[in-house]
């Protein structure tokens, strides 16, 4: 599972990070700060979390390791492997199935790789479905790292996946050339 | 129709800039310090009379819900405000939290004042990384300005608020699981009692709100209780954003009176159904949690609490799912039960277990391999989870799937049949 055995700390910049993140949280309570923590750690490691990360955010915050991991675990957005520079996350609920995200998964299969959770052959990216990402008016949608891609179609899709080949990615949003969740009229 | 100038949100759609200066410009924290210094029992009291019902889904009067606070406690009161908008259809929050900002800061500090608590938390779920960012650069505006902080907006109390991000669980929408999240553990929701009022976050007197209905605490204080409760109907009253998406021409959030008739909602600010009223076959009115409403009911209801319980279903969080006739019901449903399969924490065995068999069965009614007896056995366990689970996760699995099958049974039946005929 890893080969970066102990050898993670904090850079700088989010050793600083996690000192101000402790402060939100009575002195007492240091294990509040773990949820930040870990995306903290995940954030400098390209995205996800390895055993010995973990062990590293349990130890800085004083509390067992089994119960950083199970906190790992519990919440969707950790993840315990490389999911490549992207994780393309199609939320397939119904509100966004009702308005055609089967359309945006078919994008994905053709232009990332057939299966989800496949790192693509040039390691760019990779897929999955999602539940609910609560920006159900601009339906169907995607989440891209930390954008969220809206209003989209398989065309559309297929656009935003080749911006993120060609090395300049769209604009987030709607897709659609609307403005948020207003209605177009 | 609500009137433009009876509307809170007035830039629900970020035409313009989030900004302090520009929020000020809309007139939020306009002379807060005065509403302060009203007194506790003051704001307690309009809320009352505002008789706001809280906007996260069950509808509990708010006023109510802080009363209950105690009042001269030794231990540290704690506000909590839920944005962990996670409810199938629900984008409302996410608006005000990256439009509305300043609504939500200053309605922090008027409920944390009302019930004191000198430190707020706000959960936002870990998906709305761009939104957090925002609220954030709010709230250090609002620091840098005076009006959180040490002496807030000059009015002698002190005021903390923290902004806490989720990482991807549903259940952290239940109150205690987010308090669970917030201690730094698993979001597995809390036996009640006792209720977070007497023992919350950190073991401390505790109230969670929805943000929405913090955000509309500066306004009803400001134009009074009465101006509030003068919308909608008799415990059913006030502004709502209702958020439409489905089968609409112009899926969209949009903030109504309280109580407005779901076709007019639809018809007059989402373009109306997807080829025509007539093409409607169902509404899941309040968000997943609440069951559909078949087209006959929709020609006729009123879009709040008493109404659409009245017919079975709920308001919830007014997320408005819209069906026409090409939809495959028993698909959109087993779409919701796999959602609620995936978000189960787990620790209940009806739930855990019940979710997934659930779905499978659903999975299987929507391949015609079930027969009647079939749909009677699913029945019968939504009946056995209903209400046997420490939060209402368990019910609001089991509800989608008594909805569809209340309205639609004869219609999937004759389907089956078909299918096995074939």
């Amino acid at each position: 599972m890893s080969n970066q055995k102990n050898t993670f700390v904090f850079n700088k910049e989010n050793e600083i990070r996690a000192k101000e993140i402790l402060l939100k949280y009575p002195t007492d309570r240091r294990q509040s700060a773990i949820m930040p923590l870990l995306d903290l750690a995940q954030r400098q490691n390209e995205n996800w979390l390895s055993r010995d990360i973990v062990e590293y955010v349990a130890d800085y915050l004083e509390m067992p390791f089994i119960k950083a991991w199970e906190v790992v675990t519990f919440y969707s957005m950790y993840y315990t492997k490389y999911n490549g520079k992207y994780l393309v996350q199609v939320c397939g609920t119904t509100p966004c199935w009702l308005r055609g995200s089967d359309q945006v998964i078919k994008a994905c299969k053709e232009v990332i790789s057939p299966e989800p959770n496949t790192v693509s052959s040039d390691g760019l990216f990779s897929w999955m479905q999602v539940e609910c990402l609560g920006a159900c008016v601009n339906a169907p949608l995607v989440q891209i790292n930390d954008d969220y891609y809206e209003d989209l179609t398989y065309d559309t899709t297929k656009n935003v996946l080749q911006s993120l080949i060609d090395g300049s990615p769209l604009s987030i949003g709607s897709q659609s050339g609307r403005k948020s969740s207003k209605a177009v009229s | 129709m609500l009137k433009e100038k009876d509307k809170i949100f007035t830039n629900l759609f970020g035409d313009e800039p989030f900004y302090l200066k520009n929020a000020q410009a809309r007139g939020d924290w306009d002379n807060t310090k005065e509403l302060i210094k009203k007194g506790r029992e003051w704001i307690i009291d309009e809320m009352k009379k505002s008789e706001l019902r809280g906007r996260g889904g069950a509808g509990f009067p708010t006023g109510l819900k802080w009363s209950f606070m105690p009042k001269d406690s030794k231990l540290t009161n704690y506000l909590v405000v839920n944005a962990d908008e996670s409810e199938p259809g629900t984008c409302k929050d996410r608006d005000m939290i990256r439009n509305e900002p300043h609504k939500l800061i200053e309605g922090c500090l008027l409920a944390s004042f009302a019930m004191n608590a000198h430190t707020c938390y706000i959960y936002i779920r870990g998906e709305y990384f761009n939104e957090a960012v925002v609220l954030q650069k709010a709230i250090d505006e609002a620091y840098n300005a005076g009006l959180i902080g040490k002496n807030a907006a000059k009015s002698g109390w002190d005021f903390d608020i923290f902004l806490h991000r989720g990482a991807g669980a549903y259940i952290c929408g239940e109150e205690t699981a987010l308090l669970e999240s917030l201690e730094g553990k698993k979001g597995q929701p809390r036996l009640k009692p006792p209720f977070p009022a007497n023992k919350g976050l950190y073991g401390s007197p505790t109230t969670v709100n929805n943000v929405e209905t913090i955000a509309v605490v500066p306004t009803i204080l400001r134009r009074g209780g009465e101006w509030f409760s003068s919308f909608g109907r008799p415990k059913n009253t006030g502004t709502k954003v209702f958020c439409i998406s489905g089968h609409v021409n112009n899926p969209c959030n949009i903030e109504e009176e309280m109580s407005i008739p779901l076709r007019e909602l639809i018809e007059k600010h989402a373009g109306g159904v997807t080829g025509g009223w007539d093409n409607l076959k169902a509404v899941i009115p309040g968000g997943s949690s609440v069951p559909l409403i078949p087209k006959s009911t929709c020609d006729t209801v009123l879009m709040d609490f008493d109404s659409l319980s009245a017919v079975k279903s709920g308001l919830g969080t007014a997320a408005v799912i819209v069906m026409d006739k090409s939809t495959d019901l028993v698909k959109a449903i087993s779409k919701l039960s796999h959602f609620y399969k995936h978000e189960s924490c787990g620790q209940c065995t009806p739930c855990r277990e019940g979710t997934g068999w659930m779905w499978r069965m659903m999975e299987k009614i929507g391949k015609g391999h079930a027969s009647s007896n079939d749909i009677d056995k699913l029945l019968d366990v939504t009946k056995q989870i209903e209400g046997h689970t420490i939060c209402a996760l368990g019910d609001a699995a089991a509800w989608p799937i008594q909805g569809l099958f209340r309205h639609f049974r004869d219609e999937i039946e004759e389907q089956l049949k078909k299918t096995k005929a074939a």
